[in-house]
């Protein structure tokens, strides 16, 4: 633990600690770009130098400089400053002064730092190097002249993103930051980059020129487009999401967010229900709210009532749905709209119960049926996290490219019960094993026994770690089976049911064709699949408008605020129910949306606690065949998994180019 | 102020052929059978799983097999640089990033005769310039292959040859105490298809003091105790 005087003030860091950390420690700000916390220490841009003795008389570059005991730095001594203004007069050389066009204008540290640090003129009279712009992709923007090659794109796509696409190509002043053979960059993090970059060298591109960062009102909110739950900044101007921004949680989603996360948004103003529809001589014909409830209280559905959650839903709106269905007298709820049908008895079988930050000191890991870069791609990070310490994966499915070293044993369930010796031999000796169920491999009947079987044969459960691990997909469903959103035999008992009347949650995953009996009322915000198959359409919130509780895939409750308000008739998804509830003359327990929260988390305490849900470990008894045959896919199209990210026409280009290859043509600027 | 116009670096920049033209030509590319045993040794040299390191040696030796291939000095198109990328187990943009940062490795086609010239300040100021006036005078043109295909001249950095400067490395060798006759009569030898001596162009043993020694002369034959005069 070295001890050190940073301006006067003593700190003590951990051994190992760079100077840089040691005076932030200290509560100085040192300037940098280059360095980042979370990625590998590259000490190429030069602006965090400080003063240090004992050492040379000359300016040190801290990021990269070890804490030592009995160090003395000066971070605003002459020397410092000098130094650093003549970094920034280096850097600024070949920097154009284009801040006015500069999309990363405000939110600049190049900008913000030249401040400090800048001189007034420049002195610079010879020719400023100019860099060709370099295709990255659909997501990113490249302005490559204003790049000041802190590197740190290339160190994020090599670390974290484990694709190794970004480098930096020719030497000295000649160097330029590129994607290989300028292609798009096949990451599905790549827009973490922009976010990364401290100039405007990379911006995004789909948000290119819409806003500048003091015009935007910032809502912290949840992301729904996978179960991670990554905590997300919505950037909003007047009516509309402007852009999507993830913020630090370290338990959750560390700094990064998915392509989607970031690009699905400007599907949010496509495709959007902003006024009821009502099926007539069928055809959907737009309506009134009145005219939609009567048509509702028309079907005369009496107890015959169930619902059915899609992925993105939030608990409120499941906990309305389902006191309406309560109180017209029926229990009928899923959340399950492909048709799974897993035993949900113990909640904690389903859980991803190493927890996110957990699986990455994991030292053995076995993949069962996921795709994990698509369906969780920042538990993905994670697990490419714990294999750099020295974890091994072994996988069982569909053979994909998982950025990481992966023995694949195949794609067959009937390896649950012959695992290669070597296998079990690595998890008997590994302090801390864990299995990763992925939802594909939930479906064929006996697996999820077959699974939970294997806690005993892989020793997954030890003192203070329990490596059965359950991934989900979708956002809303660890609080649907919190609230109670499935059936023992999943979707298939309540089309043996034939409900009169069945209300659809944002739901555009199910085979409607089964539901042809019924009564069709499609509560949602997009017009796809579910919206086409109903028989009222009743315009909901999508997440950005609405408050809404989330849990992700390792139980952690969390809540998201409204960002904007729904379009046009449209309404928060709750104060549908209730006012339906109204015109079928039903109670529902709750009139304002503080009363709603209260009763659930009266029926569900852990919705009413943020944090990680208290979920204890019980093992379900259950049996079943060995199972056999091979796990499909849950994901076929990462960029088009639901309606919102379906109407976005970056994520449609997203699709089109980086997975079925498709050329586009840049339009010349 | 000075004009603001195309960096002089990206004029002189040679045009590198067309991706797809490139890898309809070399994605065939292979090692012939004694470069294979070649890259054997080479990677050899590295622990296992430092086979990165060969690099450098194994894109040289591909550079090598190229201008085999073209009776050139070679070259390193894409699908080579790739092959040999994908031999060592490393991303493309690593060995990209190799084979762009030395200038050694050539990313467009070269003639038979790679003529690089100094031009870094010792041989600017011993006469680089002449030498560049005589590839001129026959024809030669900064990034460009002549017609005929023999001569490509490129204006380097410092080769750490300045106590001969001027000096011009053609292929693997060096040419030193060049004038603009005698850089003149080495590109026609070359054209002519001789193989002139390299090393000094005038009477001078490597990079010796030019008309024998200045200093300890008298050790030349024999030893002398110097001692006795400090």
């Amino acid at each position: 633990m070295p001890k050190l005087t940073v301006d006067g003030i003593e700190v003590e860091v951990p051994a190992g600690a760079t100077v840089l950390q040691a005076c932030e420690a200290a509560g100085k700000e040192i300037p940098r770009f280059c360095y980042h916390e979370r990625l590998s220490i590259a000490g190429n841009c030069r602006m965090c130098l400080v003063e240090v003795k004992p050492g040379p008389p000359k300016p040190q570059a801290s990021c990269a400089l070890p804490a030592a005991d009995g160090q003395e730095i000066q971070t605003m001594s002459p020397m410092v400053k000098k130094a650093r203004e003549g970094v920034m007069e280096f850097l600024l050389i070949n920097h154009p002064l284009d801040c006015p066009i500069c999309d990363q204008g405000g939110e600049c540290d190049l900008q913000d730092q030249s401040v400090a640090y800048g001189r007034g003129q420049s002195r610079f009279h010879e020719n400023k190097r100019a860099v060709t712009e370099k295709y990255m992709g659909p997501i990113v923007k490249t302005v490559m002249t204003r790049c000041i090659q802190c590197t740190r794109c290339v160190r994020f796509a090599e670390e974290v993103a484990g694709v190794e696409e970004i480098g930096a190509i020719g030497r000295g002043e000649n160097m330029q930051i590129t994607s290989y053979l300028e292609k798009a960059i096949t990451s599905e993090l790549s827009g973490n980059v922009v976010d990364l970059c401290p100039v405007g060298a990379l911006t995004s591109k789909p948000y290119a020129f819409e806003a500048r960062p003091w015009e935007l009102k910032k809502t912290p909110a949840i992301d729904v487009m996978d179960a991670v739950g990554t905590n997300i900044r919505l950037d909003s101007r007047g009516r509309q999401v402007l852009r999507a921004l993830p913020r630090i949680n370290d338990d959750v989603n560390e700094e990064w967010a998915s392509d989607k996360t970031r690009h699905a948004v400007d599907g949010l103003v496509r495709s959007r229900l902003d006024k009821p529809f009502v099926r007539k001589n069928g055809r959907l014909v737009a309506a009134s709210w009145d005219e939609a409830f009567a048509a509702i209280r028309a079907a005369n559905a009496g107890a015959s009532a169930a619902a059915i959650a899609g992925d993105l839903v939030d608990a409120e709106t499941m906990f309305a749905a389902k006191a309406l269905v309560r109180a017209m007298g029926s229990t009928m709820l899923e959340g399950r709209q492909t048709g799974l049908a897993y035993d949900v008895s113990s909640l904690s079988a389903v859980n991803f119960n190493t927890t996110i930050a957990g699986i990455e000191t994991a030292d053995a890991i076995l993949i069962l049926g996921s795709n994990v870069r698509w369906e969780a791609p920042l538990v993905n990070t994670r697990i490419r996290k714990a294999v750099k310490r020295g974890a091994r994966v072994w996988a069982i499915g569909p053979e994909v490219d998982l950025t990481y070293k992966v023995t694949w044993l195949g794609n067959d369930l009937s390896l649950l019960g012959d695992l290669p010796k070597e296998l079990v031999e690595a998890f008997g000796k590994a302090q801390r094993p864990a299995l990763i169920v992925g939802g594909a491999a939930l479906k064929p009947e006996g697996a999820q026994a077959a699974s939970l079987g294997l806690i005993d044969t892989l020793g997954l459960i030890r003192d203070g770690w329990n490596g059965y691990n359950v991934l989900h997909f979708s956002a809303a469903r660890m609080a649907g089976l919190m609230l109670g959103y499935a059936q023992a035999g999943g979707i298939a008992d309540i089309v043996a049911q034939a409900p009169r009347l069945v209300f659809f949650l944002a739901a555009d995953e199910v085979d409607f064709s089964r539901f042809e009996q019924s009564f069709k009322v499609y509560v949602g915000h997009h017009g796809d699949a579910g919206a086409a198959a109903a028989d009222v359409v009743l315009p909901g919130a999508a997440y950005t408008e609405k408050s809404g509780t989330w849990v992700n895939l390792e139980g952690r409750v969390q809540r998201g605020e409204r960002a904007v308000f729904a379009p046009g008739d449209a309404r928060e998804d709750w104060t549908i129910f209730r006012a339906l509830a109204d015109v079928l003359g039903l109670t529902l327990g709750f009139d304002t949306f503080e009363q709603l929260r209260a009763a659930m988390a009266r029926e569900v305490p852990a919705l009413g606690q943020l944090g990680l849900a208290d979920i204890a470990w019980q093992r379900p008894s259950l049996s079943g065949p060995a199972p056999t045959g091979p796990i499909g896919a849950a994901i076929k199209d990462f960029y088009l998994t639901n309606a919102i990210c379906r109407a976005s026409p970056t994520m449609q280009r997203c699709s089109a180019e980086i997975l079925h290859g498709e050329t586009f043509l840049e339009a010349a600027e | 102020m000075l004009s603001r116009g195309v960096h002089p670096l990206m004029a002189e920049a040679a045009h590198i052929p067309d991706e797809a033209e490139t890898r309809a030509r070399w994605g065939g590319f292979a090692w012939t059978a004694e470069n294979a045993d070649r890259a054997k040794v080479v990677i050899a040299r590295y622990p296992a799983g430092r086979q990165h390191s060969a690099i450098l040696p194994l894109l040289d030796l591909a550079q090598r097999q190229v201008g085999a291939e073209t009776q050139t000095q070679g070259w390193l198109p894409v699908p080579v640089i790739e092959y040999v990328a994908a031999q060592l187990d490393m991303p493309y943009i690593r060995a990209f990033e190799v084979a762009t940062f030395y200038t050694m490795f050539n990313l467009a086609p070269v003639g038979r005769y790679h003529v690089q010239v100094c031009g870094t300040t010792p041989c600017m100021l011993r006469g680089s310039d002449d030498v560049l006036d005589a590839c001129y005078k026959k024809g030669l043109k900064k990034g460009h292959t002549t017609p005929d295909g023999l001569f490509t001249l490129t204006e380097v950095e410092c080769l750490g040859a300045c106590a001969n400067a001027p000096m011009v490395q053609i292929n693997d060798d060096n040419y030193e105490d060049l004038t603009f006759d005698s850089t003149t009569a080495l590109l026609e030898a070359l054209a002519r298809g001789e193989t002139p001596k390299p090393g000094p162009q005038i009477a001078r043993q490597t990079s010796c003091p030019e008309g024998g020694p200045t200093s300890l002369a008298e050790m030349v034959d024999a030893n002398v105790d110097y001692r006795s005069r400090w």
